[in-house]
């Protein structure tokens, strides 16, 4: 006791603390890393199914059983617009792959509508289908909003235009003003309204001060986010940008000209 | 130091030395969480076991920690709980980990965990501080479940989201107050709280700080 204070003796207690807690701390991330992954997985499985309309609040062996029997997944290679079933749709993570440059493309500043920087050359969707015919079509889109990149998914119908559902499983924006990407009544607004023109250009669009709805317009706007705008913006611009020829634009074209 | 015994330190906390009621500590989390009574009751569970085990670690070694470094010390053994109890609850309630967001991450600094280590832990033989940490743990979770009854049953008519008032949106009679879903009811809420807590036990009445003087020029301040 008598050199409890001592400088070596402090040094020593600082360290064995340290390595205790150390040992303690990442034993129990390592032991728990299984679970936690094949959680966030149902999680995104489950916000896939959610925004397809198959469900809310499901258990994961309902989540499990519906992805097995109405999902099926597909790697597009987003350059080209073809699949490419050398990758496992389950275990592929497209952004992992943006992050690699070995599988992404560095975007330059105009091209960058969405403020992700690199876009990953493959991705994976989600095709629902019922007794083997197309229900819808669910791309994962990306982009930065005010604080944090929205990860969500978009839901399209078989015409490949109108709107399924847009939701984001993941955002770190304000509670209460940006944050209102998740209010349900907001993503109310998105299903029924078309993507594209005539001539195959995107032309969705968030309008502030609301929609009127007696316009010829209102089929492709969506009312702002009030409180929000940057947040609006964001969204705005990361459908701009996945719905271009950056984004899924070969890949939709190639499915029109299917015919599917 | 056999001044305290088990039953006094685990039950004063909960309503005698109340830590929100009395010392208003850790109201940043009881305003954030407790919109609904599940997260009110995870996020006691998760507080009441750490600021337990912190005190009880804290205590086993208090003879060895020196005093230049003991708040780190605290502060390493109260961070590494709190990682821990934040991966078992990602492992094992990740929905309910989503909505608790940072806030489990931020018992680290809740003032209820490192004042009992630093007022009761340094003091005191390991047992009887672990059962002193479980007894503010409880004290807290009082006030938190009471709070996340309150605002649940009253904001959304519900509780542990289960329907207990019928909703007058789906033909019931219920109106629901939504404010109380907000954080800034359950400061109505601890204030009331507090007042009622006071008007029960008189002792917990503090002394006025200062008393206002009479007013003696006649005229009004301008």
């Amino acid at each position: 006791m008598s050199n409890k204070e001592s400088t070596s003796r402090t040094l020593f207690v600082a360290l064995a603390v340290s390595l205790v807690a150390s040992v303690f701390v990442a034993g129990s991330a390592v032991a728990l890393k299984p679970v936690q992954i094949e959680n966030r997985l149902l999680d995104k499985q489950r916000s896939i199914l959610a925004i397809a309309g198959l469900g809310d609040d499901l258990s994961s062996a309902e989540v499990k059983e519906l992805f097995k029997t109405r999902i099926k997944a597909r790697v597009v290679d987003l350059t080209t617009g073809e699949y490419n079933d050398s990758f496992d749709p389950v275990t592929f993570d497209p952004l992992k792959a943006a992050r690699d440059p070995k599988t992404s493309t560095a975007l330059k500043g105009s091209e960058d509508l969405a403020l992700i920087k690199r876009r990953e050359q493959f991705t994976t969707v989600y095709m629902v289908e019922q007794g083997g015919q197309l229900e819808s079509l669910i791309l994962p889109v990306r982009g930065y909003g005010l604080w944090s990149t929205l990860h969500g998914f978009l839901a399209v119908k078989p015409d490949l235009n109108t709107v399924v559902g847009l939701g984001f499983y993941q955002h770190a924006e304000t509670p209460g003003l940006g944050g209102e990407v998740d209010n349900p009544k907001w993503k109310g607004l998105w299903p029924g309204k078309t993507l594209f023109d005539d001539s195959g250009k995107p032309i969705i669009k968030i309008v502030k001060g609301g929609v009127d709805p007696a316009s010829p317009e209102a089929g492709h706007q969506v009312d702002a986010l009030a409180g929000a705008t940057l947040t609006s913006n964001g969204v705005d611009r990361l459908m701009q940008f996945w719905l271009g020829e950056q984004g899924f634009g070969p890949y939709l074209a190639k499915l029109r000209q299917q015919g599917a | 130091m056999s001044k305290h015994t088990a039953k006094e330190v685990l039950l004063n906390p909960v309503f005698a030395n109340n830590p929100i009621g009395l010392q208003i500590l850790g109201i940043c989390s009881a305003l954030a969480v407790t919109s609904n009574l599940k997260t009110a009751l995870v996020m006691s569970i998760a507080l009441t076991l750490v600021t337990g085990f912190s005190n009880l670690f804290i205590a086993a070694i208090r003879a060895q920690i020196p005093g230049s470094i003991r708040m780190i010390v605290q502060m390493v053994i109260i961070a590494s709980l709190v990682i821990v109890v934040d991966q078992v609850l990602r492992a094992f309630a990740y929905s309910l980990a989503k909505q608790l967001s940072v806030f489990v991450g931020l018992i680290i600094t809740n003032c209820i965990v490192m004042g009992r280590a630093e007022a009761f832990a340094m003091q005191n033989p390991p047992w009887i501080s672990f059962l002193d940490g479980i007894g503010n743990g409880l004290g807290y979770s009082a006030m938190l479940i009471t709070l996340g009854v309150f605002r649940e049953l009253l904001g959304a008519g519900k509780l542990m989201g289960i329907e207990i008032l019928p909703l007058a949106k789906d033909g019931g009679w219920y109106v629901p107050n939504g404010m109380l879903l907000l954080p800034p009811s359950a400061f109505f809420l601890i204030g009331l709280i507090i007042w009622a807590l006071r008007t029960w036990r008189v002792e917990q009445k503090e002394k006025p700080a200062f008393r206002m003087a009479n007013q003696v020029v006649d005229k009004e301040a301008y």
